[in-house]
């Protein structure tokens, strides 16, 4: 009896679904359309990329053949390899963490309504429109030691010899700070849009009870921005792992090995010595890195939500 | 958990789809060129008009010898009725974006800007045509072409036999040079005059001696001997591997068919420590980011008092009102580091055909044109086409005086001309091999201990060509 019912409920449920227009059936189909195609834009390229690290595909030769895991293996047991991480570790950590604790000082400097910080807010976006590429042209004109306004800066200070991105020991101190003018100010807009939609209740109840600027910091600003905080940090993080346009314009990884990224180190295994197979597992461990980092920050970035919402 | 499973299945079966379609591929690929050649149209006569209406694709090297090419594209046009499409690229990521164009294998770009040692990696891998078949016939080449005006070892510079290990000048020929450079030591006289010296540095050791006396000779950031430095293999090529081999050092010799690399001999440690102490003692102190452009440039703008590099400097920024120092660069051999004959490594730009290219005969007119005489005595003489790499135009009136007036150039040319070739070792992992010793270099120059350095170096590349079966 219950299944003859229910028969003829199904029944009617489909009656009604086949008369449903196919125009409207196949919304969903065209709505998901874009998201569907960009998933495939991305999953074509990652899938080619596993399989060609398990080949020795050469730009020098026309044809290649499957070798397992030998791209993997020697990649693993290479010293270059490990150096690598150890750089694209450090830039990526040093960079994040300068831009962020300059991002969070400047915004707080611009958070106040006079003239000067509303000038201020405009002129600190302009390093962020110009490409890292040319940021970088610039900054080696300006520390360059025949004609560098910075080298001469530095000379009527009684520095001589320093040679900013041609010195293995200043070197890194070079990209970070070329790093640090470009993307600073991405921090700071972030970290500025969330001190500005702060409520003023928690902060005036917190000056009546004469707590000290540091105290309303700590245990107030800087709990309520986190969420916006991590974003940058997140952002940050990730573009720092891959970082590959101001290193390679300013030394091209050098000099010697100092600068070697994982992603310069594929880059000049790809397009250098055009192997294409040993190339590709330094970018799949720099997307397992990426992949890594950003899914904490991310479950981290949660947490701070719930706990700045009160859950 | 299903998920996941259908997930990994399908990232397989994808896998598996690609695997397929790019094996079917590279069958396509190698195609023999005797038969080739054997299956060309035939002609009745050669004739400039003969493919009217076809079009080509050009890549080029951000480079005056390009500029002189775009300048005359319009002429080319006008006698062939051929249209040619050209792209121009910097130097730095020229070579990455040619070599992965013709690993396509698409016909595209028909004709290429190329240097010789390129033709190690591209003729191995099939890329380039071989172009005695197009040579040799009388109805693809004018009568007016004249193969033989070409220096014998410039030509030959774009031949080889395929084998690594085997010298150049032997085997098919791939490239027509467009102009070569020799590496010798250009002199600023005015900067030698200021430290009261009449005759240019003949030794390294003088080299280094007067370039660390002129540190600052032409106001702050002036210094004695610009060389290239970046992390790169066209940091060895130039001054470095010219001196290299006049030391007696090699870079590799052939034993039981395997390449075996000589980068940690005496005289390799010897040489390398003195162009370390050069670069310490007399050049830009933020040596590794100079390129050929850095180095040319301050040796026109008189930042540096001598450099050690391309021979066309001289002819370049000695033409009046072209660069501040016009009229006061004169030029002699490399550094002596040895009794002996002089020699220099030699670099070739040339022009190629893509062996994909299915406008082969438009894509020949093409470089007729730009190598022939009537092109090189105009490029020579209203442009920067120099070295000149045809003799009659080397010996042309019009050439002899735009370069008489350059202080010691012909005497030089004249000196090294029988020694000067390319220097190298031919062999397909070139690149992967002097870019790390570039690396070498930067280290020893910051401070390494050259044996150590060298030693380690030679280990890396030994394992870089151990695949390569040089028989």
């Amino acid at each position: 009896m219950a299944t003859e019912a229910y028969e003829k409920q199904a029944m009617k449920e489909r009656q009604l679904t086949n008369k449903v227009p196919w125009k409207i059936k196949m919304r969903p189909f065209l709505i998901l359309s874009p998201a569907f195609l960009l998933t495939i834009g991305i999953l074509i390229p990652f899938g080619m990329a596993i399989y060609f690290s398990l080949t020795n595909y050469s730009f020098k030769y026309a044809e290649y053949m499957f070798v397992g895991l030998e791209n993997w293996i020697a990649m693993f047991s290479s010293p270059s390899f490990w150096h690598s991480v150890g750089v694209t570790l450090s830039y990526a950590g040093l960079a994040t963490l300068i831009e962020t604790l300059l991002g969070i000082g400047i915004a707080l400097l611009l958070n106040r309504e006079n003239m000067l910080a509303r000038s201020l807010r405009i002129v600190l976006i302009f390093p962020l429109v110009i490409a890292p590429v040319i940021a970088t042209i610039i900054w080696q004109l300006m520390t360059n030691n025949s004609v560098g306004i910075y080298s001469d800066w530095l000379r009527q200070l009684g520095i001589t010899n320093f040679n900013w991105g041609a010195d293995p020991s200043t070197a890194l101190i070079t990209v970070l700070i070329i790093d640090a003018w470009v993307f600073t100010p991405f921090v700071t807009i972030l970290v500025l849009a969330g001190l500005r939609s702060l409520p003023k209740a928690p902060f005036e109840s917190a000056m009546i009870d004469g707590g000290s600027a540091w105290f309303t910091f700590k245990n107030l600003t800087l709990p309520m921005i986190m969420p916006m905080l991590i974003i940058a940090v997140l952002f940050r993080l990730m573009l720092s792992l891959q970082m590959f346009d101001i290193i390679f314009a300013l030394t091209r990884g050098g000099p010697g090995d100092t600068l070697m990224t994982l992603p310069l180190t594929a880059y000049t295994e790809a397009f250098t010595y055009k192997e294409l197979g040993v190339s590709l597992p330094f970018m799949l461990i720099l997307y397992l890195f990426v992949y890594f980092l950003s899914h904490f920050i991310v479950k981290y970035w949660t947490y701070t939500q719930n706990k700045a919402s009160g859950k | 958990m299903k998920k996941t499973l259908f997930a990994l299945v399908g990232l397989l079966l994808l896998m598996l789809l690609f695997a397929c379609s790019n094996e079917s591929a590279t069958k396509d690929g190698g195609e023999d060129s005797g038969a080739e050649s054997a299956n060309r149209e035939p002609f009745d006569e050669f004739d400039w008009k003969r493919f009217d209406g076809e079009e080509i694709e050009v890549m080029l090297n951000q480079h005056p010898y390009a500029d002189a090419m775009i300048e005359r594209i319009p002429e080319f046009e006008e006698k062939t009725g051929i249209t040619v499409n050209h792209s121009l690229t910097p130097e730095e990521n020229y070579f990455d974006k040619l070599t992965t164009s013709l690993n396509a294998q698409n016909g595209n770009p028909d004709v290429f800007m190329t240097g010789a040692y390129q033709v190690w990696e591209y003729a191995t891998a099939e890329y380039i045509q071989e172009l005695d078949s197009f040579i040799e016939d009388e109805t693809r080449t004018s009568p007016e072409y004249d193969v033989d005006d070409f220096y014998e070892g410039i030509l030959g510079a774009g031949r080889w036999d395929g084998v690594p290990g085997h010298p150049v000048g032997e085997g098919d020929l791939y490239t027509v040079p467009l102009a070569y450079e020799f590496n010798l030591l250009h002199y600023n006289k005015r900067a030698l005059e200021s430290i009261g010296l009449e005759a240019p540095p003949q030794t390294m050791e003088e080299v280094i001696e007067v370039g660390a006396q002129l540190e600052g000779w032409n106001g702050e950031g002036s210094y004695g001997v610009g060389t290239r430095g970046t992390r790169s293999w066209a940091t060895i090529h130039p001054g470095y591997m010219t001196s290299f081999t006049n030391h007696g050092a090699v870079d590799f010799t052939v034993e039981d068919g395997s390449l075996v690399p000589h980068l940690n001999s005496e005289e390799s440690i010897e040489i390398t420590n003195m162009f370390a102490e050069l670069v310490n003692e007399a050049g830009p102190s933020d040596w590794s980011s100079y390129t050929w452009y850095q180095v040319s440039n301050d040796l026109a703008q008189g930042k540096a008092a001598m450099t050690y590099d391309a021979s066309n400097w001289a002819i370049f920024h000695n033409v009046p009102g072209e660069a501040p120092e016009a009229g006061n660069i004169g030029v002699t051999t490399p550094p002596r580091t040895k009794e002996g004959d002089l020699g220099t490594n030699m670099w070739v730009w040339s022009i190629a055909m893509n062996k994909s290219s299915e406008k082969k005969d438009a894509a020949w007119l093409f470089m007729q044109y730009f190598t022939g005489k009537e092109h090189m005595q105009w490029g020579a003489i209203e442009a920067n086409v120099v070295d000149p790499v045809r003799k009659s135009v080397f010996e042309s009136e019009e050439y002899q005086q735009r370069i008489g007036d350059i202080e010691g150039y012909v005497e030089t040319f004249n000196e090294l001309i029988d020694e000067s070739t390319i220097k190298f070792t031919p062999q397909p992992e070139f690149f992967n091999t002097t870019t790390e010793w570039a690396a070498a270099l930067q280290d020893i120059v910051n401070g390494a201990d050259a044996e150590e350095r060298m030693n380690q170096l030679n280990d890396d590349i030994e394992k870089r060509v151990s695949r390569i079966r040089a028989e």
